[in-house]
């Protein structure tokens, strides 16, 4: 089995290799490591990617905005993602973000998951069928669950999903409830005794 | 008082990191104290009579256990090479987690033995390799099958039985990744696991000269004395491996770095010191100059640095002949002294002096000296080129004043080497590959990117900036890092001409505890580690001194 060191190291290397400045591909090396730690397959993807680079064409972005549609070659998903990174504070996270034609989407992912700590909220994706929830770059929840290269997508979907818990008030008072029967209730004497008592509180 | 760290220019100069010595700081020592309550074991010892086979050892408390697998092998002496080109080796090591089973023995003599071309698992933890000092090893194993001890001073010449010419971790060839370890506190700082196998090999090379001798005179053989055996180390040949590392892990170079000066900030602060305070200070002082007197060479650049440091010395004891501790704020006028008077060899040598009868500060700060690097790896797109500028400005203030249109700026440049994948240093006017130069020319970098963003307005944002210029994100990156990090980066140009790499060497060997340092070359040299440590069955009555109470 390779470490993820060496999934690292190794996927930095050959993307520097492959044309990209070091500093993107340090982005790569640490995107590789996240991707096979959460289970999805980057190293098969990347080095095929890494592949068809040398032959192939892929559409560069600048600025992320609301629809992103690459008409004839796809977006390249590392320099998508880079520049998804670097603007996501910048990127009004109200709006749906839509990215048509994306090469590649599974190397898009990591990105997307630094995202999700860098902003503090979840971040919701789907890849045509494949639905992703990423949690703050500490877990990704899926429907996807193939080792496998997918070398493009037609509509990439993101949303931002606002903080909010996913029970409702009431559930939350009778759980509450409960835990307070692990309270003990207080004298009269020890309720003299507690911080601030027996002074007064307007000095 | 109001005493500040000192500044990162000026500690950050490579002459002045070249210039470090152990420390209460460092590893082998952190280690060694975090370990002397464990129970150490030798779990097997299967050499034959002329000592290969293998060998297990173990430290464990409670339910937790790290074993060191040990291989000695037979190899031809003309196969013998401290290069890293070397493919054979007098003997092998891996630390294992836990307790290893036979079946995990026989894997591992299938990999161990054949280094980086071998595979590791997750339940290896590091990977080392060591080859004998033959003439030392000949001579040790002759006397004691003789009957008698080797000779001390052929011994104290070397220092060492075995010399390790690599130590691998950190997922390095399969090994298991830092993060499956990182939230255990027994080696929560840097290097601990390295710092165990070399501990550990060290009392594998005696054990196996006990059992050669034995084998070869089992009635007149004698095991070699414990007092010897302590005053032995295990050396290190160390070459260009090294050097990137510091340059690779910016924030965890702050943490060894800050964790230094805030020591030595909060002792220059103590106004009244106690008398034992400073009675220890100068019985280490003392007792250390035996490490400087016996510390041999041939290098004539350490020469001249150690003999600056003799006189440098001389010089401190004459001052301290005339200066009294019981004044107010004493370290402080001390170190205020030594950095008008002396070397920088002397001046860190003080330093790490300094430190010696603080535990209160200096086991704290041992706790700070690791770095969770992801947590600071993200650039802020959101921060402005007036941020970025302000920066570069305030930290790279001597960097950005060197003229890397000069061919001497220029000189060098790091590439990793396609026959054993280690990195090297070229000079770019001769030799071919510089376009695959590795991201180590931090200055040129900097500068460039200072150059850059000239024309930029102050507003824009860096997420967009970065859209046109990502040939320099790496050196972004550590921008705002050192931001956060104020001693993460050399202040110096790592391609000029005058670069001495064994600097960048020197440095992580002090911060590992390493003594002696030899230099074989600008770019390689020798040290040892462990010599004087107390014998494993010995760490129960661990003395915290002992780098200065045996070293020979």
């Amino acid at each position: 089995m390779k470490s993820l060191s060496e999934i690292d190291t190794t996927s930095k290397r050959a993307s520097k290799a492959a044309g990209f400045p070091w500093g993107i591909a340090e982005e790569v090396g640490k995107n590789m490591r996240l991707l096979e730690m959460f289970g999805l397959s980057g190293v098969k993807n990347l080095n095929k990617y890494l592949k068809d680079k040398k032959n192939k064409q892929f559409q560069k972005i600048s600025l992320i905005s609301v629809s992103n549609e690459s008409k004839n070659i796809p977006y390249c998903p590392i320099i998508f993602g880079t520049n998804f990174i670097d603007q996501i504070k910048l990127i009004d996270l109200k709006n749906e973000i839509e990215i048509l034609n994306l090469a590649y989407p599974i190397l898009f992912l990591p990105f997307v998951s630094r995202a999700s700590e860098i902003i503090g909220k979840k971040i919701f994706l789907k890849i045509d069928e494949k639905e992703f929830i990423f949690n703050f770059n500490q877990s990704i929840y899926s429907n996807y669950l193939r080792s496998e290269i997918i070398e493009k997508s037609n509509v990439v979907k993101i949303n931002f999903i606002d903080n909010m818990n996913l029970f409702d008030e009431n559930e939350w008072k009778e759980l509450y409830k409960l835990s307070e029967d692990t309270f003990v209730d207080e004298s009269e004497t020890l309720k003299t005794g507690a911080a601030g008592a027996g002074l007064t509180d307007n000095d | 008082m109001n005493i500040q760290l000192r500044d990162p220019k000026f500690v950050m100069k490579l002459s002045r990191l070249g210039s470090f010595h152990q420390s209460k700081l460092s590893f082998l020592r952190s280690f060694l104290k975090e370990f002397k309550k464990w129970e150490y074991k030798q779990n097997l010892f299967d050499l034959d009579e002329n000592g290969y086979g293998r060998a297990v050892y173990s430290f464990s408390k409670k339910n937790k256990c790290y074993s060191l697998v040990c291989f000695s092998n037979k190899i031809r002496d003309e196969d013998r090479s401290d290069r890293v080109i070397a493919t054979k080796w007098d003997a092998a090591f891996t630390l294992y987690d836990g307790i290893p089973s036979k079946i995990d023995i026989d894997r591992l003599e299938k990999n161990v033995p054949k280094q980086e071309v071998g595979r590791l698992s997750y339940k290896e933890l590091t990977l080392s390799r060591a080859n004998k000092s033959v003439r030392i090893f000949n001579h040790v194993v002759d006397c004691l099958s003789e009957g008698h001890q080797p000779d001390k001073e052929l011994l104290s010449e070397v220092g060492y039985l075995y010399r390790t010419t690599a130590v691998y971790g950190s997922g390095k060839f399969g090994l298991a990744d830092r993060f499956r370890l990182k939230n255990r506190d027994e080696i929560c700082g840097p290097f601990r696991l390295e710092m165990m196998l070399v501990y550990l090999v060290r009392q594998f090379t005696f054990d196996q000269v006990n059992h050669i001798a034995k084998n070869r005179n089992p009635k007149k053989s004698v095991k070699l004395d414990p007092e010897i055996s302590r005053n032995l180390g295990i050396g290190n040949s160390t070459g260009l491996g090294m050097a990137p590392f510091i340059v690779n892990h910016p924030t965890l170079l702050n943490n060894w770095i800050y964790s230094r000066e805030e020591a030595l900030k909060n002792i220059r602060k103590i106004e009244n010191v106690k008398e034992e305070d400073s009675a220890l200070f100068i019985n280490c002082l003392k007792k250390s100059i035996k490490n400087i007197t016996s510390w041999n060479t041939d290098s004539e650049f350490q020469k001249a640095k150690i003999s600056k440091l003799i006189s440098d010395l001389n010089k401190l004891t004459s001052f301290l002949n005339n200066f009294s501790f019981k004044e107010k704020y004493p370290f402080n006028k001390l170190y205020l002294w030594i950095e008008d008077n002396l070397g920088e060899e002397c001046v860190e040598y003080i330093v790490s002096m300094m430190l010696e009868p603080y535990d209160k500060i200096v086991d704290p700060l041992v706790k700070q000296m690791s770095s969770d690097e992801e947590k600071y790896f993200n650039i802020p797109g959101d921060k402005t080129i007036l941020d970025l500028r302000t920066i570069l400005e305030e930290k790279y203030t001597n960097i950005i004043k060197i003229d890397f249109n000069k061919k001497e700026s220029n000189e060098n440049f790091w590439f990793i080497s396609k026959n054993k994948e280690e990195p090297r240093l070229a000079n770019r006017f001769i030799e071919k590959g510089s376009q695959l130069e590795q991201p180590l020319a931090i200055a040129r970098d900097i500068k460039k990117l200072y150059e850059r963003i000239s024309n930029e307005k102050n507003s824009l944002k860096i997420g967009k900036f970065l859209i046109d210029n990502n040939d320099l994100r790496h050196v972004v990156r550590r921008a705002f890092i050192i931001e956060k990090f104020p001693y993460s980066e050399i202040q110096d140009n790592t391609i000029g001409s005058n670069l001495m790499p064994i600097d960048m060497l020197r440095l992580k060997l002090s911060f590992f505890g390493a003594v002696k340092f030899d230099p074989r070359s600008n770019k390689w040299l020798r040290i040892c580690m462990f010599q004087g440590a107390p014998l494993p069955n010995e760490l129960k009555n661990f003395d915290d001194y002992w780098v200065y109470n045996s070293l020979n």
